[in-house]
């Protein structure tokens, strides 16, 4: 299995190997998608673990015995009014139509509840206005 | 005699606040509706738009000196290099260049978030921006290394040149290979996965005056939000190619080199383009009016997207390659409608060029106008015609000699 997760450490638990015991003891991939520590040393790591069942969950366990908060990750795509030129060429590219074109303005429109954070349109707008935003809890 | 206005009239009514100017879009119901014989009576200007990546820009800037003076020999503006083959402190900043550590293509697609484009933009949002540059220090200019922020107020000037703007049609770009291409024209799927052009059709400047009758050295135009000048014919142009009854040119045609103050243009109207895989670019935003000397200018003003096509062109090996390839041509009305067919299937079209930004220029344009603030310039010499006869030129393979062509002409 595969997901997503954000896991919250403290000061303590970040002098901790984490990635590394989850990749060793317990044999799974691990993708660092983002980490940000504060200079207190704490922060969290988003990360997508993937492995079978029993071991994903097993590491899961180990994390949380280690008194890291594990949440699922939510991932919302951020459309920003104020960047986009209006070119529209992100439109072509969503498979699920939340980036849109009104054939009449030309004008594009993001409807959050149609999209499905495939991730096509960051690397097709030129002015980057679209971002991809995780979930984070301001503090832990 | 058919009706016939001189600059001078359309002037002394744009002085008077009495001038009737609509965009090129507005004036395609009037021409249907009243025809063109009044219509031109009544109409005395109509204003074009565009807005789209338009990588031969940028910016000549003269910083003023240290103390003591310096020659820079190289100049960076937010480690972005700018040309300082000039001058002591002048220097031409390129929308496309690139920052010197930029990892480029290293990393397959390179992402190039940030380049001249960029920079640009950010003196015009009036940011600052880091000055390095270096020189070798002679008698004159001792000092050999300058590293300060500026903005664009400390700078004495900063004139916007672009050698090829506002392109006189382009083409529509697909991908007739089978793996994802990176190119200007943005992202093509393979096997025609999605087709990508980049014009504002019938508000696009030289489609609105297909033959430059009023569009020539010294027009006055809406440059980057505020006021330029067509300076020249831009590089590439062509003019002499395959043109529909109505004039339009079928493949890319004409071009414009225009300048501007940077100082008075505003930052919603030069933004810094980042192209995946390809390059950093900057889109850039200009309107012209058209004087509606007489029924021929309004007629031509009044072209719509539908009388508007454009090649289609296989980026995979076709562009690339030089490889003649025909797909035909699209209809500018069906790429705007989100789809076009190509070869028999429906393939969806990317559009890079912003449409809705094109029509706030041309209204922009109108507004000033309007108020009187803008009066049309008669062109000081005419941009070259078709009958110029231009060529196609490539670059030439010879071999130099083993003395380098270079040296022969070295005194």
């Amino acid at each position: 299995m595969k997901n997503k997760l954000v896991c919250y450490f403290s000061a303590a638990q970040s002098e901790q190997p984490v990635v590394y015991r989850l990749i060793k003891n317990y044999d799974l991939i691990i993708n660092i998608l983002k980490a940000d520590i504060n200079p207190q040393k704490e922060g969290y790591l988003v990360i997508e673990v993937e492995g079978e069942r029993d071991k994903y969950e097993a590491g899961v366990s180990f994390m949380k015995s280690m008194g890291i908060i594990v949440d699922p990750l939510s991932e919302t795509v951020l459309w920003d009014e104020q960047i986009c030129i209006q070119c529209g060429a992100c439109a072509s590219f969503c498979p699920t139509e939340a980036l849109a074109i009104d054939r009449e303005s030309m004008m594009v429109s993001f409807d959050n509840a149609k999209c499905v954070v495939c991730g096509m349109c960051l690397d097709c707008c030129p002015t980057r206005a679209i971002k991809l935003h995780f979930e984070i809890k301001e503090a832990v | 005699m058919a009706y016939q206005k001189s600059y001078e009239e359309i002037n002394e009514k744009i002085k008077r606040g009495e001038a009737v100017v609509v965009t090129a879009e507005e004036v395609i119901d009037i021409v249907a509706e009243k025809g063109v014989a009044q219509a031109a009576r009544e109409i005395d200007v109509v204003t074009t738009g565009t807005f789209g990546p338009m990588c031969s820009s940028g910016a000549f800037i003269n910083f003023g000196h240290s103390k003591p003076r310096i020659k820079m020999k190289k100049v960076w503006l937010n480690g972005v290099e700018a040309y300082g083959g000039l001058a002591a402190v002048d220097a031409y900043i390129g929308a496309a260049q690139l920052p010197d550590n930029d990892p480029e293509n290293n990393v397959y697609p390179g992402r190039f978030t940030y380049g001249g484009g960029h920079v640009i933009h950010d003196l015009v949002a009036r940011k600052e921006v880091r000055l390095e540059a270096i020189a070798y220090g002679t008698d004159c200019y001792p000092n050999k290394q300058v590293d300060t922020i500026i903005t664009l107020d400390d700078v004495n000037e900063a004139f916007i040149f672009n050698p090829r703007n506002a392109y006189q049609n382009y083409n529509c770009a697909v991908n007739l290979g089978d793996r994802t291409l990176y190119t200007y024209m943005g992202i093509l799927k393979p096997r025609i996965g999605n087709a990508s052009y980049s014009t504002s059709g019938q508000l696009s400047p030289l489609l609105n005056d297909p033959h430059y009758k009023t569009i020539g050295v010294g027009t006055r135009i809406f440059l980057g939000g505020g006021i330029g000048y067509v300076a020249w014919n831009g590089t590439q142009h062509h003019p002499n190619v395959l043109r529909g009854e109505n004039g339009v040119p079928k493949v890319t045609a004409g071009t414009l080199a225009v300048i501007g103050d940077l100082k008075q243009m505003d930052p919603n109207w030069l933004v810094g383009l980042s192209y995946i895989g390809y390059g950093a670019t900057m889109a850039v935003g200009i309107g012209i009016p058209i004087p509606i000397l007489d029924e021929e200018m309004l007629l031509y003003t009044a072209v719509k997207d539908e009388d508007i096509y454009c090649p289609v062109v296989d980026f995979h090996e076709g562009y690339p390659y030089s490889k003649p390839i025909d797909l035909g041509f699209a209809n500018f009305k069906e790429l705007k409608s989100g789809r076009i067919e190509i070869n028999g299937k429906s393939v969806v079209t990317t559009s890079q060029s912003s449409y809705p930004r094109a029509r706030q220029i041309a209204a922009i344009l109108k507004q000033w106008i309007q108020k009187g603030d803008f009066e049309l310039s008669r062109p000081v010499a005419p941009l070259p015609s078709a009958e110029a006869n231009i060529d196609f030129k490539s670059i030439p393979e010879r071999k130099p000699d083993g003395n380098g062509l270079s040296g022969r002409n070295r005194r």
